[in-house]
C-alpha cells in the first residue's frame, strides 16, 4: 500500500496533499495525529472510520472550517473546492435555481444553473421551494449547487446518511455519473462500507487519527455485492473497522471458533 | 352501456340504502367554526348599542346615540376637521414608525453581526427596554419642547425597541450552518448580508413589526392627549371639555380603523415576504 502511494505521487502532482496533519479539539488528545494523505486529480476516494476516528475533522480541514482548531500540519487543496453536507443546506427563503446559484459571479450563472439541475434530473423544479422537495430531490439540489462552480475537488460529508435506502441506491448511481462527467477528486466521508466499495477508485480507513489501512478497489465494470472480490473487500475492511460480519457465510462461523480455540 | 346499467343498478341502490352504523362519542372539542363568527360579537355590541339608546337606558350625556355619532362623523367629514386630523396624526404616527424601525433596523444589524457592535448597543437598549417609553416624555418635553418632533421621537423610541429585540433574535437564531455553507460558497460579507442574513431575519423582523405597530399608536395617543395642536387626539381631548362624546367616539372609531389597517398592512407584508413559510403552513 505504501508503494502505490508512492508509485501514484511520482507519475503527477497530487489534487490533494496532506503532510503530517495534527488536530486536537482538547488537551486530553488529538483527533488527528500526523495524517498523510494524497488524492490525485479525478480520483474518487472513500474515507471510512468509527465514530470519532477523525474523518470530518479531516473534512472539516480540507474545507477551510476548521477555524480555531488547534493543530499542526500542511494542506494543500485545488482553489476551487465544493462542499456537499449531510443535509442538503438549502436556504429554505430561496427558490431552488437561486440556492444553485448562490454566491455565483457568472453572467449566466442561471443557465448553467438550469443546466446543472437539468444534470441532476430537476429539470423543471427550478422554481420551487427547498421544502417541496422530498429529501432526495434536496440533496440532488445540493449537488448541483456543488458541480456548478466547477470543483476540482468535491468534499462530500455522508451526503446519503439521511435518505432512505432506495433513494441512496439512485444517488449512487447519479454521483457515479456526474463524477465520470465533472472528474473531480472526491472525498466521500461515509459509514457504509458498501457505498465506499460502490462508489470510490479507493477505500482509505482512519483509525486513531491517521491512515490505517488504504485499498485501492479493482472491480471491472458494475460493482456487484454479489460478486466475491467485492464479499472479499468488504469483509477486510469491515475487519479494519473493528467490526465482526456475524450475518454472512454460515462457514465462518466456524472459521471464528478455531480461531478462538487458537488463541 | 345498457345491459351495463341493469347491472350496476342492483350495487348503486343497495349503497343509497346502505346503513350508516358506527359507534359516536360526545363531541368535547369547539366543533366546525362559524362563518364569519369574528363579526357576531361586534354586531352584538353595535345593536346593544342601538337598542340602548333606543329604549333611553342609555343616556346621551354617557354615550351618544349611535345615529348622532354617524351623523357627527358627516359634519366632521363636511367642514374637513376630520381629515384634516387624520391625516395630521397618520403622519406623526408613520413617522414615528419610519424613523424607529429604521433604527431598530440598523441597530439590530450592527449588534447581530459583531461582537464589538453587540459590546456596546445590546446592553443600553436592554436597559432602555426595561423604562417605559411614556415615563421619557417629561425629559423629551425638557429637551425638544411641546413641538412635532417630541412627538416622533416619542412614537420612534416606542417603536425601536420591538423591532430591535425580534430583529436581532431572528438574527441570532439564524443557523449556524448556513453562515457555514456561505463560507464554502465564497461570498462575500454583502452577499451574505443579502442572502442570507437578511432573508433569514425577516420573520423576526416582522414580528417585531407587528408589535412596533402598536407600540406606535399607544405613543400617539399619549403624545397627542397630554399636548398638541392638532391631531385626532387634540380633537378627543378638546371634546372632552365641552363634555361631546359624540366626536369623542368618532376619534376612537377612527383610532380603531387605524389599528386594524395598520396590522392588516403589516400582515399583507408578512404573507408576500415570508411565502417560503406559508406554502409550509398550508
Amino acid at each position: 500500500m505504501a508503494s502505490y502511494a508512492g508509485e501514484l505521487s511520482t507519475e503527477v502532482a497530487p489534487a490533494v496533499r496532506v503532510r503530517s496533519l495534527h488536530r486536537s479539539f482538547n488537551e486530553a488528545g488529538g483527533v488527528l495525529n500526523g495524517l498523510d494523505l494524497d488524492i490525485a486529480p479525478g480520483e474518487f476516494v472513500a474515507l471510512l472510520g468509527r465514530s470519532g476516528s477523525g474523518k470530518s475533522t479531516l473534512l472539516r480541514s480540507l474545507a477551510g472550517l476548521d477555524r480555531g482548531v488547534a493543530g499542526t500540519g500542511v494542506i494543500e487543496v485545488p482553489e476551487k473546492v465544493s462542499v456537499v453536507f449531510q443535509d442538503s443546506r438549502l436556504l429554505p427563503w430561496k427558490r431552488v435555481l437561486d440556492n444553485v446559484t448562490l454566491g455565483l459571479r457568472a453572467g449566466d450563472a442561471a443557465d448553467r444553473g438550469r443546466q446543472a439541475l437539468a444534470e441532476v434530473g430537476l429539470a423543471g423544479r427550478e422554481k420551487a421551494w427547498p421544502h417541496e422537495l422530498s429529501g432526495g430531490e434536496q440533496q440532488r439540489a445540493s449537488l448541483a449547487r456543488s458541480l456548478v462552480r466547477d470543483p476540482e475537488l468535491l468534499l462530500a460529508d455522508e451526503p446519503f446518511g439521511a435518505l432512505d435506502a432506495l433513494t441512496r441506491i439512485r444517488m449512487h448511481t447519479l454521483l457515479r455519473k456526474l463524477c465520470e462527467v465533472h472528474q473531480p477528486a472526491v472525498l466521500l466521508v461515509t459509514h457504509d462500507v458498501d457505498e465506499a466499495i460502490v462508489l470510490a477508485d479507493r477505500v482509505i480507513v482512519l483509525d486513531g487519527g491517521v491512515v490505517r489501512h488504504d485499498a485501492r478497489v479493482e472491480l471491472d465494470g458494475r460493482r456487484s455485492q454479489a460478486d466475491p472480490a467485492f464479499a472479499r473487500l468488504r469483509a477486510r475492511l469491515l475487519t479494519e473497522l473493528g467490526v465482526e460480519d456475524d450475518h454472512d457465510a454460515p462457514g465462518r462461523h466456524l472459521d471464528r471458533a478455531v480461531e478462538r480455540a487458537a488463541s | 352501456m345498457t345491459t351495463l346499467t341493469g347491472n350496476l343498478s342492483a350495487p348503486t341502490r343497495a349503497l343509497a340504502e346502505a346503513e350508516d352504523v358506527r359507534p359516536t362519542r360526545r363531541r368535547l372539542g369547539p366543533g366546525e367554526p362559524i362563518r364569519f363568527g369574528g363579526l357576531i360579537g361586534i354586531a352584538a355590541l353595535l345593536l346593544a348599542w342601538v337598542v340602548g339608546s333606543a329604549t333611553g337606558v342609555l343616556d346621551p350625556r354617557t354615550l351618544t346615540e349611535p345615529w348622532t355619532v354617524v351623523q357627527t362623523a358627516g359634519t366632521l367629514i363636511e367642514n374637513g376637521r376630520l381629515q384634516e386630523s387624520l391625516v395630521t396624526s397618520g403622519i406623526r404616527a408613520a413617522l414615528g414608525l419610519g424613523l424607529g424601525v429604521l433604527v431598530g433596523t440598523v441597530l439590530a444589524l450592527v449588534s447581530g453581526l459583531s461582537r464589538i457592535g453587540e459590546s456596546f448597543i445590546d446592553g443600553p437598549i436592554q436597559v432602555k427596554r426595561s423604562i417605559p417609553t411614556l415615563a421619557l416624555i417629561p425629559l423629551l418635553i425638557l429637551w425638544l419642547g411641546i413641538g412635532e418632533p417630541m412627538k416622533v421621537i416619542t412614537i420612534a423610541l416606542a417603536v425601536f425597541v420591538p423591532i430591535y429585540i425580534h430583529t436581532h433574535n431572528g438574527l441570532r437564531t439564524i443557523e449556524g450552518r448556513y453562515a457555514e455553507l456561505a463560507e464554502t460558497l465564497g461570498v462575500t460579507r454583502g452577499e451574505f448580508v443579502r442572502h442570507v442574513v437578511l432573508p433569514g431575519a425577516m420573520p423576526g423582523f416582522l414580528l417585531g413589526l407587528r408589535f412596533a405597530v402598536t407600540s406606535s399608536l399607544l405613543a400617539l395617543v399619549v403624545v397627542e392627549v397630554i399636548n398638541a395642536t392638532s391631531g385626532i387626539g387634540h380633537m378627543i381631548t378638546l371634546a372632552s371639555n365641552y363634555g361631546q362624546t359624540d366626536i369623542i367616539v368618532v376619534g376612537l372609531v377612527v383610532y380603531a380603523l387605524l389599528g386594524v389597517t395598520a396590522d392588516a398592512v403589516v400582515r399583507l407584508i408578512e404573507r408576500k415576504a415570508l411565502s417560503w413559510r406559508r406554502t409550509l403552513a398550508s
